[in-house]
């Protein structure tokens, strides 16, 4: 069974985002004519302290949000409402606690079926069939069969996070949004996640975008990094980081240590200068 | 709840309930075995349908009660606004005795069934309405966000996260006011009636003097609200095996 992508759009700008507005109600400014592009294919880390709009920008590019001017394009198309082949993992708390891995694992598919392919919840084109082969087919590759019939409380914080995987990648995606996915796991469960997570992004062709405050997250995910200061946000600064992936596996790689290091001082200056 | 250890405590209680009734050596309190007998002897005749008038109005008002409650209290625990407007009137009505609305009941609804239901309906509506609102609002908004994302609508979000989500809170309602429930209903069928528990138990009492038959009357409607009880507490196990208590039983 393969689970490649079907045929794309042919707009090569995933992300496309200029002039982008955005306060929550009674809020100060986050973005503030915010311009940003991303091409297909691309691994992307954001990374900033914590209140500078990384995870806004995330459900921003999501649809679950939407700027208060400014326009937003997501594979070639103006994003109005939460896109069928955007995927979203978050940190914690997406999995439904009374259903199963493989319940929620199809959780996706369920609601297309419930819709039906109408264009809007999920994609005009597909017929979904039978979803239990696709569903089953990411439980394994995520090595969750033994514990499929699990509920998420019985399991532990890195198979809930695969699970989560699971459930998204089974809708075949071509933009993966990660807000914070591995902060609540151990060491050495994050760093396989993330391995595996970069894996999976090479062979599903996906673009990635993953949030996060760790130095480290971002400098092994992203061969792209946006930088984000303090708010309202205008460009943030954008860092090449080519080697990002299995290379860094070596934490002691002299350019991913390297990477960290300037980070950490972009980091350490934004908050001695709101301090 | 283990069968055994409840098995056991009936026996205990039967057996307090025999020393007593022999020491005390009068009519208005017969021994059990003479109760049971009278129980068992009466359900085919008229027992059997003071049973079922009574079960018919309690189950009515509870699906009644879920049927309004539940989809009234997602609807509160999801929308702030409505929550403000509507929030002053339950705390007020929630504390109000709905018992002493039986005779009001009556008046309004006639001598039918349908204060009865009434009443025990707007126990069980308040405790429903209560705990789905705060079930309903407790909900983790990153668990919407990431179902929204999967492409739910609204109507999707009802049927995955609303209905599933509070599935619990209204069968602890229930549970919780089952006592209560059958409580009223004794209140309840002591006017403008002819069939039910209550009245049977208050006519054997007061106008037949067949005190095996009243305790007869008050083991049956003990029965009851233990039946409702524990026939909620399965029904909870088997449709929510997601809970704890229900996963201890599994194990």
């Amino acid at each position: 069974m393969t689970q490649n992508p079907g045929p794309r759009p042919t707009s090569e700008r995933m992300v496309e985002a200029r002039d982008l507005t955005f306060a929550y109600p009674g809020g100060a400014e986050i973005f503030a004519l915010f311009s940003w592009q991303i091409e297909r294919g691309e691994t992307w880390a954001v990374i900033g302290p914590s209140g500078c709009g990384k995870t806004t920008l995330l459900y921003l590019l999501a649809g679950l949000i939407w700027p208060s001017s400014g326009e937003l394009r997501i594979g070639g198309e103006c994003l109005r409402r939460p896109r069928p082949d955007t995927g979203l993992i978050l940190q914690d708390y997406g999995l439904l606690p009374w259903a199963t891995l493989r319940a929620n694992a199809a959780l996706g598919l369920r609601v297309r079926t419930f819709y039906g392919p109408d264009g809007l919840h999920s994609p005009s084109g597909e017929q979904v069939g039978d979803i239990w082969p696709r569903v089953d087919f990411w439980l394994k590759r995520l090595g969750l069969e033994e514990i499929a019939s699990h509920y998420p409380s019985q399991v532990s914080g890195g198979q809930r996070q695969r699970a989560a995987i699971a459930r998204t990648l089974v809708l075949r995606p071509d933009l993966l949004l990660m807000d914070e996915p591995f902060s609540s796991l151990d060491a050495p469960t994050r760093e396989s996640l993330q391995s595996l997570m970069l894996d999976l992004q090479a062979e599903q062709g996906l673009t990635s975008i993953v949030v996060t405050h760790n130095i480290e997250e971002a400098a092994f995910m992203g061969r792209r990094i946006l930088f984000l200061g303090r708010p309202p946000q205008r460009q943030g600064v954008v860092l090449a980081n080519p080697g990002a992936g299995p290379l860094y596996r070596d934490r002691r790689h002299p350019a991913y240590r390297e990477m960290c290091d300037r980070l950490r001082k972009m980091l350490d200056a934004t908050i001695q200068g709101s301090g | 709840m283990r069968r055994l250890p409840v098995l056991l405590a009936a026996l205990g209680l039967g057996g307090i309930w025999q020393i007593v009734s022999m020491i005390a050596q009068t009519a208005i309190l017969p021994p059990p075995w003479q109760v049971l007998e009278a129980f068992v002897l009466a359900i085919p005749h008229d027992l059997g349908l003071h049973i079922l008038a009574s079960l018919w109005r309690v189950v009515a008002s509870i699906l009644l009660a879920v049927g309004t409650a539940a989809p009234l209290g997602v609807l509160l625990g999801q929308s702030r606004r409505l929550y403000r407007i509507v929030s002053p009137m339950i705390y007020l009505l929630y504390p109000v005795p709905k018992v002493v609305l039986v005779p009001v009941l009556l008046l309004f609804l006639g001598i039918g069934d349908a204060a009865k239901i009434a009443v025990i309906f707007l126990i069980l509506f308040f405790q429903i309405l209560v705990l789905v609102r705060d079930q309903a609002a407790a909900l983790r908004p990153e668990l919407l966000l990431s179902v929204r994302s999967l492409g739910a609508g609204r109507r999707a979000l009802y049927s995955f996260i609303y209905f599933p989500a509070t599935l619990p809170a209204i069968l602890t309602a229930v549970k919780q006011s089952t006592g209560t429930a059958v409580a009223v209903l004794y209140v309840a069928e002591l006017f403008a009636t002819r069939y039910g528990l209550g009245y049977y138990i208050f006519i054997n009492s007061t106008s037949l003097f067949d005190y095996p038959a009243m305790y007869a009357g008050i083991l049956a409607m003990s029965l009851l609200g233990l039946g409702l009880y524990f026939g909620v507490d399965w029904l909870e196990r088997r449709i929510c095996p997601w809970l704890p208590s229900a996963q201890e039983e599994n194990s």
